[in-house]
């Protein structure tokens, strides 16, 4: 697949000369790539879910290595990979159902033993698992039938259910695949529609008259404030500049032009104003497992005086930056220092960086981090596309949403 | 991807260029210059390493990054390594729109040859962006190349837009932070027309000439003397065909710049386009090499820095805080400390004890216990024993440096050099394998020697005999080496002798910074310039502050300062005539005639003839008292 390679390679080369930066654009183009890498992958005759996870590991690495600050690609390749082992299990499940346990469904199961009676109790403690597990939270509350804005199951487990018991193995061979892509273009509706999900709860956390601040600018936050506003909501809102790069003043603009008040204030007058405040709520670049927020510098300072003020501090974030890491894991990659010149003018502070006159050492040196690290405790409520939680169920949304063996893609693939 | 968009509107609303254009860049891959000497000889100076990563990368990177499609890289030295490197890298097999092509000439000795050789190929059809292999940048070329063709568009005869950034020059040495001379130029602040190019100011007589013509034909004028000159040209296809015609062009500046600018037959003129935020710089000495260096590693070049992979080909990097990058694989020893900026390759082993600081170290070196490394360069596959001292260095490839080695600063190692035990190195000493080419050397001397900068050329044989030691036998390491010269080698490697005219140069654009003692006699001799100069008002206070003004604004000042303190001796020596018995009234009216003359305000002659009241009180017995009371 030359083709695949080469769409690979270059988006490897985009994500480490930084022309697909931010997690919405990368998680969507991760997901497109994944889903070609499936639709061209050459499926075997045996272990069919095998060799789809090792390619899309493959891939994965790859692509989380090219750029390990955009903890969204690696998200997706878990997401993916869940994808590959959900359908995996539940067309076992189906066929042990179905078959019963006829040789013919040992075949399509890990294939890495060679006893057969070893085999097929692999699977069926497989099967045994998938309908033994505990179901998630989140399908049980979907089970009620009045969720109006529930969004798609992640784990279409559901899905296979009313599938034809009596599936043929070859039709199922190709189904695995078909099955396989139809979940990852789900996936990619949802980052596509994950902000229109976000905003549709902006009615129930924005009341009339009430003050709103946030800092430097989200995407996410941006249409979660037009969606109240238009809904007829009134209400104000501050936004901090977020120095260096003063996104803040391009939330300003494009809030005016819908027509709401806006007060543009500096991110040192953040303690000042919190007072006034009736909620904060901020974007996000990622979400760890532990409920902590890696999110544009100056949000912890903005966190800590929310709380010193109890304001409820509210992050708004698409289920793509969940990650399934923890802060302290050794692959996360929590910080990208960007370029000084953002800061200070070079040619002004000339100077100061003459290597020659100051006994060679610099003297002066400028950091310039992209991202703050936010505990979870000063994390009042999340809100994803998939509703509002707390930042201690966050452990419990990514059971749902990955699988505790795709955590560390790396290493596994490289064995 | 935006860029190549812009480029696409751009000309498509044009009718003139309905044939789009691709733009295209020529990268000469060669220095046509010997300040890198003794490395240079073995390996080209766009594939040493800078940061871990060979500089025409960095170049080629960026070309990338700014949309250029097809870029021609002139090799000219060691032309079959760059084509060799080329094949191997990513950037010939990259698929998409950027492609690479070497071109390959053997006689070339200049860049005004390259060009003529690249002209006379044809490959060029529309304006094209002009880089040494060696520039180091980040910008974005999408303005400039825009002000460039609307120039062109309004007039054909603006051939050329130079890339200048802000950058501060030492007010005592009159180098820039790169290690160069100060550059004057003279830019009109409306137009941004280049109208004046010297990058060689006098140094002893600090004033420059313009020609009356330039003041005359343009009503404001901004001289600078505290730009850099980026080295980044783009330039339309007349400019080949320019160097063409004036085949005597050698030097990019030096000849062509400067040659246009006096040239006011043809009507060619050049602009500048400076940049702000962004980085863009030029690695000319060993000075500039260090300087580079240090702002990528403090991340000025970002994203062209090591924790980011831009090249693909460099090893994952981390960033440590205090801006320690280290790769995966390094052995660090528990005791062994590394200290800020400083950069670690895969591979390295670092015994106990030992302390970097402000250093970049390749891939798989070897670092005894107990050494310290400061603000020194070691590339890749370097043995390094114990108890070694290297400070302001710069170690190449498959350096063995055995146990007890000092290294003083400015020291220069070139590639495989043994050194045996306990030797020092005294400072600026340039080491290699081979010997200093004499001027019958090979016909790489040739390519290499800069055909204008006489000085630099290469030692007569009387030189080479005056090396203070050739130790060309690869002794056995144990063998203490006993000469009787000041320096012994024992192991491998010539010590370089420095060129005559060359040894003022040596602190300059070394890698080590300025010594102390160097920077002293700067402050004194500054002192003294303006001493001479204004010996009488050297005492007053107020003067005193004029004095740093006139220091750091340059030169139109020193012409006023001259003024006032003439103006000063003339009022005194009017006053002493009151003293001597003049008429008061007359003298009243010669004052204010002197202060008309010299233009000067009230104030000032009021001061002035304070000073000089007050001069003539000191030394005025009191006796004198009397004729005070008749001016009075």
């Amino acid at each position: 697949m030359p083709d695949v390679q080469a769409l690979v390679n270059d988006f490897v080369l985009k994500l480490k000369r930084r022309k697909i930066e931010g997690s919405h654009a990368s998680a969507q183009h991760t997901a497109e790539l994944l889903r070609s890498v499936i639709s061209h992958q050459r499926m075997p005759y045996t272990n069919q879910a095998g060799a789809l996870i090792d390619a899309v590991k493959a891939v994965g690495e790859q692509l989380i290595a090219a750029n390990p600050v955009e903890l969204a690609v690696g998200n997706i390749v878990r997401r993916v990979l869940h994808i590959i082992r959900e359908e995996d299990l539940s067309s076992t499940a189906t066929a042990i159902e179905g078959l019963g346990l006829s040789a013919g469904s040992d075949d399509d199961d890990e294939g890495q033993h060679e006893d057969r009676p070893a085999l097929s109790a692999a699977a069926l403690a497989a099967a045994a698992r998938s309908t033994l597990r505990a179901p998630s939270l989140q399908t049980l509350l979907e089970d009620i039938p009045d969720s109006a804005a529930a969004p798609q199951p992640p784990s279409s487990g559901g899905d296979s259910e009313g599938k034809s018991k009596s599936a043929d193995k070859n039709i199922r061979s190709r189904k695995l695949k078909h099955d396989v892509i139809e979940a990852i273009n789900e996936l990619i509706q949802d980052i596509d529609t994950c902000h229109e999900q976000i905003s549709e709860q902006a009615v129930e956390h924005i009341h009339q008259n009430e003050v709103i601040l946030t800092l430097g600018r989200s995407r996410t936050v941006k249409e979660f404030l037009c969606a109240a506003k238009e809904k007829n909501r009134s209400f104000r809102v501050f936004v901090a500049e977020g120095a260096p790069r003063y996104q803040g003043h391009v939330l300003a603009k494009e809030l005016v032009s819908k027509g709401i008040q806006t007060t543009v204030i500096t991110d040192s007058a953040v303690f000042a104003m919190i007072s006034r405040v009736n909620m904060v709520i901020v974007g996000a670049h990622a979400i760890m497992a532990n409920g902590g927020v890696i999110a544009p510098v100056g949000i912890n300072m903005v966190a800590l005086a929310a709380q010193r003020h109890a304001v409820p501090f509210v992050v708004v974030a698409g289920s793509h930056k969940l990650c399934p890491l923890y802060p302290h894991n050794p692959e996360v990659l929590l910080n990208d220092l960007k370029c000084p010149s953002d800061l200070l003018d070079f040619g002004e502070f000339s100077d100061c960086m003459d290597f020659g006159s100051h006994g060679g050492s610099p003297l002066l040196h400028v950091v310039n981090p992209a991202f703050d690290y936010v505990p979870p405790k000063l994390v009042s409520l999340f809100i994803t596309d998939t509703g509002g939680h707390n930042p201690s169920y966050m452990y419990r949304l990514i059971a749902d949403y990955y699988s505790a063996d795709d955590l560390v893609v790396k290493r596994r693939s490289t064995s | 991807m935006a860029q190549k968009k812009g480029h696409r509107s751009l000309s498509s609303d044009d009718p003139e260029e309905l044939a789009r254009v691709p733009l295209q860049a020529v990268l000469l891959a060669d220095s046509f210059a010997t300040k890198f000497r003794p490395i240079t000889l073995e390996r080209p100076k766009v594939l040493l390493p800078l940061v871990n990563a060979p500089m025409i990368d960095y170049t080629l990177a960026w070309l990338e990054s700014v949309g250029v499609e097809e870029a021609f890289v002139f090799c000219c030295a060691h032309s079959q390594q760059v084509k060799d490197y080329l094949n191997k890298s990513q950037w010939m097999k990259q698929p998409g729109t950027f492609t690479v092509q070497p071109i390959e000439s053997h006689d070339s000795i200049s860049a005004g040859d390259a060009l003529r050789v690249i002209y006379n190929l044809g490959v060029i059809c529309g304006d094209f962006v002009l880089v040494s292999g060696d520039t180091i940048s980040n910008m974005s070329l999408k303005e400039a190349l825009q002000e460039h063709k609307e120039r062109r568009k309004k007039d054909p005869l603006a051939v050329m837009t130079m890339v200048i950034k802000h950058s501060k020059p030492s007010s005592l040495t009159h180098q820039t932070r790169l290690g160069n001379d100060e550059i004057l130029m003279a830019i009109d602040p409306d137009t941004k027309e280049l109208l004046y190019y010297e990058d060689k100011t006098d140094q002893s007589q600090r004033f420059i000439t313009l020609d009356k013509m330039l003041l005359a034909s343009t009503p404001t004028l901004h001289l600078h003397n505290d730009k850099q000159d980026c080295y980044i040209d783009i330039c339309s296809p007349e400019v080949l065909s320019l160097f063409t015609d004036n085949f005597d062009y050698q030097h990019l500046r030096r000849h062509f710049v400067k040659g246009l600018l006096v040239d006011d037959l043809m009507g060619y003129k050049i602009f500048t386009h400076e940049i702000h935020s962004s980085y863009a710089a030029r690695i000319d000495n060993f000075r500039s090499y260090d300087t580079i260096s240090k702002d990528i590693i403090q991340r000025w070049t970002y994203p062209m820095v090591p924790d980011v992979q831009y090249f693909g080909n460099c090893s994952q990097m981390k960033l440590d805080r205090l801006g320690i990058y280290k790769a995966p694989e390094v052995d660090q020893s528990r005791t062994a400390q590394i200290r800020a900026f400083s950069l670690i390759g895969n591979g390295t082993a670092i015994g106990d004890h030992s302390v970097i600081s402000n250093s970049v170290i390749g891939q798989s070196c070897t670092i005894g216990r107990n050494v310290s490394i400061q603000g020194s360069y070691i590339w890749d596959n370097v043995i390094i024993e114990d108890d070694c001292k290297l400070s302001h260095a710069l170690v190449c490839d498959g350096v063995h440096l055995r146990a007890g080695v000092v290294l003083e600063p400015g020291v220069i190692l070139s590639f495989k050099v043994e050194v045996g035990q306990k030797i020092v190195i005294p400072a600026y000493s340039k080491v290699s394998l081979l010997p200093q080419p004499s001027k019958q050397d090979s016909d790489e001397e040739l390519e290499y020697a800069d055909a204008n900068s006489g000085v630099v050329e290469s030692p007569s044989i009387t030189s080479i005999a005056n090396t203070r030691n050739v130790d060309p036998v690869p002794d056995s390491p144990d063998a203490e080496h006993s000469d009787t010269s000041e320096v012994g080698i024992s192991g491998v490697g010539y010590i370089w002798s420095t060129t005559e005219g060359g040894h003022e140069e040596e602190w300059r654009h070394s890698i080590a910074p300025i010594p102390a003692e160097k920077l002293m006699e700067f402050c004194l001799s500054a002192h003294t310039d303006l001493g001479v100069s204004n010996q009488d008002v050297n005492s007053l206070p107020a003067s005193g502050e004029l004095q740093l003004d006139s220091e750091s604004t340059g030169f139109d000042d020193g012409e006023d300062y001259k003024d006032s303190a003439d103006f000063e001796k003339e009022v005194e020596a009017t006053f002493q005539r009151v003293l001597a018995g003049v008429n008061p009234e007359n003298v009243i009216l010669e004052i204010n005639s002197l202060r008309l003359s010299y233009d000067m305000s009230h104030a000032d002659c009021a001061g002035s003839l304070f000073y000089s009241i007050m001069k003539s009180a000191l030394s005025a017995p009191f006796s004198s008292n009397l004729s005070f009371g008749n001016l009075i």
